[in-house]
């Protein structure tokens, strides 16, 4: 039988942005949420949560309204790059951001949080300004912590399913991802590629995982 | 020079009692020491200096530049203090060789001056070997030098350290002595450290500041304090001194004596002067003064009678205790022949007898 491997490769791409842009998000958000103080820091917290605990079809439907082609984002998206954002790898690169982006967010800040804060005081004490403190000295110290979150992270965007449905569809070739080619695959009765799809995409969690858990501090013998 | 008046107050939690930090005090150049037991303020009373902790009131100005000032509203942050801390971990940044940590403090500085400054910092500290390795291969002595080298290499107004020998065995406490002595001797910058042990207080202090429940009860060279404390607490805390209660019942200028009632004994002291007859004070005599002998028939003038309760070891001798809180320092060949012996007369020397206010 031959196998359709486009939604696989798909697949690690869109998970690889998106987890670029999680880590990215994960390491300014905390850095604001732990260098400045505002009104609404817990309200900013909730709203960064909001995507763990919403159904991906809500998610999906906030991103619809947001990015659609009627949306002020959408047009903005479309004047620039010609083409609408929505119904393209590319909204599939939001969908799993939106679905990895706020245990990266979370764990960063956790990471950050979880360096001794002793090294920080120092780094002032000896007249460091905060940008040189985050860069040289805190973030090198959770780089572990980090990689290891980033590494879930990349195993949740690679398990998006809800989200990416309903913003980049499920265009085989296009837009399908491993999730997306399963359902198609079990819907149409072929049972061998959904078995393979399914097989391969665990191994893959597996690897990540292991490799997530090789990295955080608990099992280094730092 | 360091002027300092700090306030904040801690209202009651239920992990924590009220707290309350009222000092006001000075330190010229040289070594000043922070003295008082945990839970005083000293380390509260240091983080208020470098910018870590923000008083609730009061002013801070180190060789005429103003840190903090309560009214004024002024807080400068900890970088522009110019207030190095020399941290009790060291928290010399793990990830950097030993080399990198200097030069991390040296950022600011242009890159030739930078280069030259670490190099003679890693010299002065004999540092230049090990230059290259992290903090972890280092030993305790070559962490703390570093610790201080970086904390110095900043130029500092100012350098503070928290208790810095704790944890620290003998010999390397020796070291720390020796290079805090060295950064005296060749750095302008005033020290202001904060310990717990007496013995610290002599080896390194020029003044001593004595910190009691958040406020300043003593202050003087350290040989002057254990000479003269000026209360109750101080004579406590410094643990060499044995206080009683006393009436003072005869008061004589001209013979400069005073009798003083302690149980039911009477015990002949100099003249305390500003003191009235029927006074009801504490009386607070070194404990390596006391003379101890068992009781034999009578008691001499100035002895008091009493009864063994325990002995503690001490590096030289022991601290021998008896009945009515007297506590007395004597050698083991003048304990151990009488170890057996239940009833004792406590001689208290007439000259070594002060009185501190109630």
């Amino acid at each position: 039988m031959e196998i359709d491997w486009s939604p696989l490769w798909l697949s690690l791409r869109v998970a690889s942005l998106a987890t670029v842009l999680a880590a990215a998000a994960g390491l300014y958000v905390a850095y604001w949420l732990a260098h400045r103080e505002f009104r609404g820091r817990d309200v900013l917290d909730a709203v960064v949560t909001l995507p763990l605990v919403l159904p991906p079809t809500v998610l999906g439907y906030y991103l619809l309204v947001l990015l659609g082609r009627e949306s002020i984002l959408g047009r903005i998206y479309e004047s620039v790059f010609g083409s609408p954002l929505v119904f393209t790898w590319q909204a599939a690169v939001v969908a799993a951001f939106m679905h990895s982006a706020p245990l990266m967010i979370k764990s960063t800040r956790a990471a950050l949080e979880s360096v001794e804060s002793s090294y920080a005081m120092a780094a002032r004490n000896l007249g460091a300004p905060e940008w040189r403190i985050f860069w040289r000295v805190t973030l090198p110290l959770a780089r572990r912590s980090i990689l290891a979150a980033a590494a879930l992270s990349f195993a949740r965007s690679l398990g998006d399913f809800g989200v990416t449905i309903m913003i980049a569809g499920n265009i085989p070739g296009r837009t399908q991802t491993v999730a997306t080619a399963i359902y198609d695959a079990v819907e149409a009765g072929n049972g061998s590629l959904a078995r393979t799809l399914v097989i391969v995409i665990s191994l893959v969690a597996i690897a990540i995982l292991t490799l997530a858990n090789r990295l955080s501090p608990r099992q280094a013998s730092t | 020079m360091i002027e300092a008046r700090i306030k904040k107050r801690f209202t009651a939690r239920p992990d924590a009692a009220a707290f309350a930090l009222d000092i006001e005090f000075q330190a010229a150049a040289g070594v000043s020491v922070l003295f008082g037991p945990s839970g005083a303020g000293k380390t509260l009373t240091l983080d208020s200096i470098a910018g870590f902790a923000k008083p609730d009131e009061g002013r801070i100005l180190i060789d005429d530049a103003l840190m903090f000032d309560g009214a004024a509203r002024v807080n400068l942050r900890p970088q522009e203090r110019r207030c190095s801390y020399v941290f009790q971990n060291y928290a010399l940044f793990p990830h950097m060789t030993l080399r990198q940590n200097l030069e991390f403090a040296a950022e600011n500085r242009p890159r030739l001056e930078r280069h030259r400054r670490v190099n003679e910092m890693l010299e002065r500290f004999r540092l230049t070997e090990v230059a290259g390795k992290m903090p972890h291969e280092l030993s305790g002595g070559q962490q703390q030098r570093c610790s201080i080298a970086r904390a110095l290499i900043v130029g500092p107004r100012l350098l503070l350290l928290d208790e810095p020998a704790r944890g620290l065995d003998a010999p390397l406490r020796r070291e720390l002595y020796q290079v805090l002595a060295q950064v005296r001797g060749e750095f302008a910058t005033p020290i202001l450290m904060v310990t717990h042990d007496v013995e610290e207080c002599f080896a390194v202090g020029e003044e001593m500041m004595v910190i009691h429940d958040g406020r300043l009860v003593q202050t003087g060279a350290p040989r002057d304090v254990f000479a003269a404390p000026a209360n109750l607490e101080v004579a406590r805390l410094l643990g060499t001194f044995t206080v009683v209660p006393v009436e003072i019942t005869a008061l004589d200028p001209s013979r400069n004596t005073s009798k003083a009632r302690f149980g039911d004994h009477d015990l002949q002291g100099p003249y305390y002067p500003g003191h009235l007859k029927g006074d009801r004070v504490w009386m607070c005599v070194p404990q390596s003064a006391l003379r101890a002998q068992p009781l034999n028939g009578r008691l001499g003038a100035n002895q008091v009678a009493t009864r063994l309760v325990r002995t503690t070891e001490r590096p030289r001798g022991l601290l021998v205790e008896f009945e009515g809180d007297l506590q007395v320092e004597m050698s083991r060949a003048d304990f151990e022949p009488h170890r057996q012996v239940t009833d004792w007369a406590v001689e208290f020397p007439t000259a070594n007898l002060r009185v501190l206010n109630k």
